[in-house]
């Protein structure tokens, strides 16, 4: 799936989900079900301070796709990591510098849940795309 | 006696139904719910009575003030003046001169600190007394001083129920202390500090104290010739006032002492490019064009908080904060920080194994606002090993009822977390 198809997934998963409470249960379990970080990335490096909430994330190249590992001390914003990684993680660099987070927009997530300085989310987005050039520039 | 005197001297009867009604605010929902405001540690709300005023002086009476001779430049002064006379006449100072228009209680402090090390009082291996519980705002400009000259700054410790340790303090304080500047109720822990006390220890020092008054204004009598501080700030917007408008008070031998803050117009006496001369206190930290519709808009508030009778607002936040107490520390896993034997309406709080983000961010969803974070006491949340809080604070205007609401809400962030 490339990644404009699963961010589409990801908004219909949503769209279907009308009650705000819900929506939320969803982005929990989502954060509960999020892959252990591997402990010996959890370094001042990958740490992402935000003024409420902490974001680790930690990036490889494999086969020439990118990967993503990333954590929070919040549920909830451990449940919109998932959602970011399943949409990122395993592409291309080309293609992950090409696909804006439009799918925040869609589902609605920035009215309710501000990508922020507040929890950090706005700058691992930003890291990503970090990452992605890097990885880029490291293939030329 | 004049006759608004005459009026303020006769009391409202305290019925926080009949109050709410005065903030436009509380009729708003959120998220589909009436709102739940318990964030008025951050800020409080304003009663239409401010914001009418606001609208009146821009309506009415707006032109600079001090400069012009004309009538509306003359209403203008008159108004921001009588504003300054209210906050007077509000702490109790001894003159109205005492008391400088700043921007808040961070501006207040800055200015307190600049001008004390331009002053040539603070000076290489002086030192300063702070609290473990100050703000950022009363923590960082003297980390900034600190920085231009070789000054120590000394923390007084806290108990782990979030009291100072008056002991320590007595150890500390010396000769070499040139300032003690001291939280008078915090922002994260609800603790009211013994502030005369402190003054008492630190005059027999000779060492003039400045109190940080944002939390405590709204919800004391606060009289600072009995405190006999040196120096007591507050914010506005705190006080049910406007944002963008805040008083420094200083007794006014000590004002005189210091040299100008900002440069600028309204300040001066006579200006010349060889040397300028400056006006006495107040005008002398007050450069350029003032906040006038804030101060006039802060009297006002201070006159609707002076329609109540100080003992009814104390004994219904008390009552607000004992109830939620009691409550909150039923449900599971709810721990308090901050449980000082005299403490103002804030409750700070954690709940195991949930963030103080996901609380916040849930209890939004029914209508309800609380602050979380590390409310810009980062030291107290690393004294008390904790990333964050979730803070209710609350006002004149709250309900039981609403204490109930944010109860069954922490109980369902409980639900959906675990």
């Amino acid at each position: 799936m490339t990644i404009k198809e699963k961010q589409q997934e990801l908004i219909n998963e949503f769209k279907e989900i009308e009650d705000w409470d819900d929506r939320y249960a969803k982005i929990i379990k989502m954060g509960k079900e999020l892959p252990d970080f591997n402990e010996e990335y959890r370094i001042e490096k990958n740490k992402i301070e935000g003024c409420q909430s902490q974001v680790w994330i930690h990036a490889e190249i494999k086969e020439g796709k990118v990967s993503f590992e990333a954590d929070s001390d919040a549920m909830i914003v451990k449940g919109l990591i998932a959602m970011i990684l399943k949409v990122y993680s395993n592409h291309k660099p080309e293609e992950i510098l090409n696909s804006p987070p439009d799918f925040i927009n869609e589902i609605g997530i920035d009215k309710h849940l501000s990508l922020t300085r507040k929890n950090g989310l706005g700058a691992m987005l930003k890291q990503i795309q970090m990452f992605a050039l890097a990885y880029k520039a490291l293939a030329k | 006696m004049a006759e608004n005197q005459v009026i303020e001297k006769l009391k409202r009867t305290f019925d926080p139904e009949l109050i709410r009604k005065d903030f436009p605010i509380l009729e708003r929902e959120v998220n589909g719910k009436p709102l739940v405001y318990f964030d008025n540690a951050a800020t409080t709300q304003k009663p239409n009575v401010v914001i009418d005023s606001m609208r009146y002086y821009y309506t009415h009476e707006n032109a600079n003030i001090h400069r012009g001779l004309h009538f509306l430049s003359e209403l203008a002064t008159e108004s921001y003046e009588n504003a300054r006379l209210k906050v007077k006449e509000f702490l109790n100072a001894m003159s109205a001169s005492e008391i400088i228009f700043v921007r808040g209680v961070t501006e207040g402090i800055n200015l307190i600190a600049n001008t004390f090390c331009r002053a040539g009082l603070l000076n290489d291996g002086d030192e300063i007394v702070i609290s473990h519980m100050e703000h950022h705002a009363n923590i960082v400009p003297w980390q900034l001083l600190c920085e231009r000259k070789n000054i120590k700054l000394n923390v007084i410790p806290i108990s782990d129920e979030g009291e100072l340790d008056m002991e320590a303090f007595k150890e500390m304080i010396s000769e070499k202390t040139k300032l003690v500047s001291i939280v008078h109720t915090s922002n994260s822990l609800g603790t009211i500090n013994p502030v005369k006390e402190i003054v008492n220890i630190a005059h027999s020092y000779n060492v003039p104290v400045l109190l940080d008054g944002a939390q405590a204004v709204a919800h004391q009598k606060v009289d600072v010739q009995e405190l006999d501080c040196d120096f007591y700030v507050f914010s506005g917007h705190k006080l049910y006032g406007p944002t963008g408008i805040g008083v420094l008070y200083g007794k006014a031998e000590l004002l005189n002492s210091l040299p100008p803050f900002m440069g600028g117009g309204d300040m001066i006496r006579t200006v010349t490019f060889e040397k300028t001369t400056f006006e006495d206190i107040p005008n002398k930290f007050e450069a350029g064009t003032p906040n006038i519709a804030g101060g006039i808009g802060l009297a006002v508030a201070i006159k609707y908080l002076n329609s109540f009778d100080y003992d009814d607002i104390t004994s219904h936040e008390t009552n607000l904060l004992n109830y939620a107490t009691k409550k909150l520390l039923a449900i599971d896993g709810l721990r308090i920080i901050g449980t000082a034997a005299e403490k103002a309406s804030v409750i700070s709080f954690i709940i195991d194994g949930i963030h103080p983000y996901d609380i916040g961010t849930i209890i939004d969803t029914d209508g309800i606002a609380i602050r979380t974070g590390h409310h810009c006491t980062q030291p107290v949340m690393k004294r008390f090993n904790v990333p964050a809080t979730a803070r209710a604070s609350f006002s004149i205007y709250n309900t039981l009822e609403e204490v109930d609401k944010l109860e069954a809400s922490l109980i369902k962030v409980i639900k959906m977390f675990r």
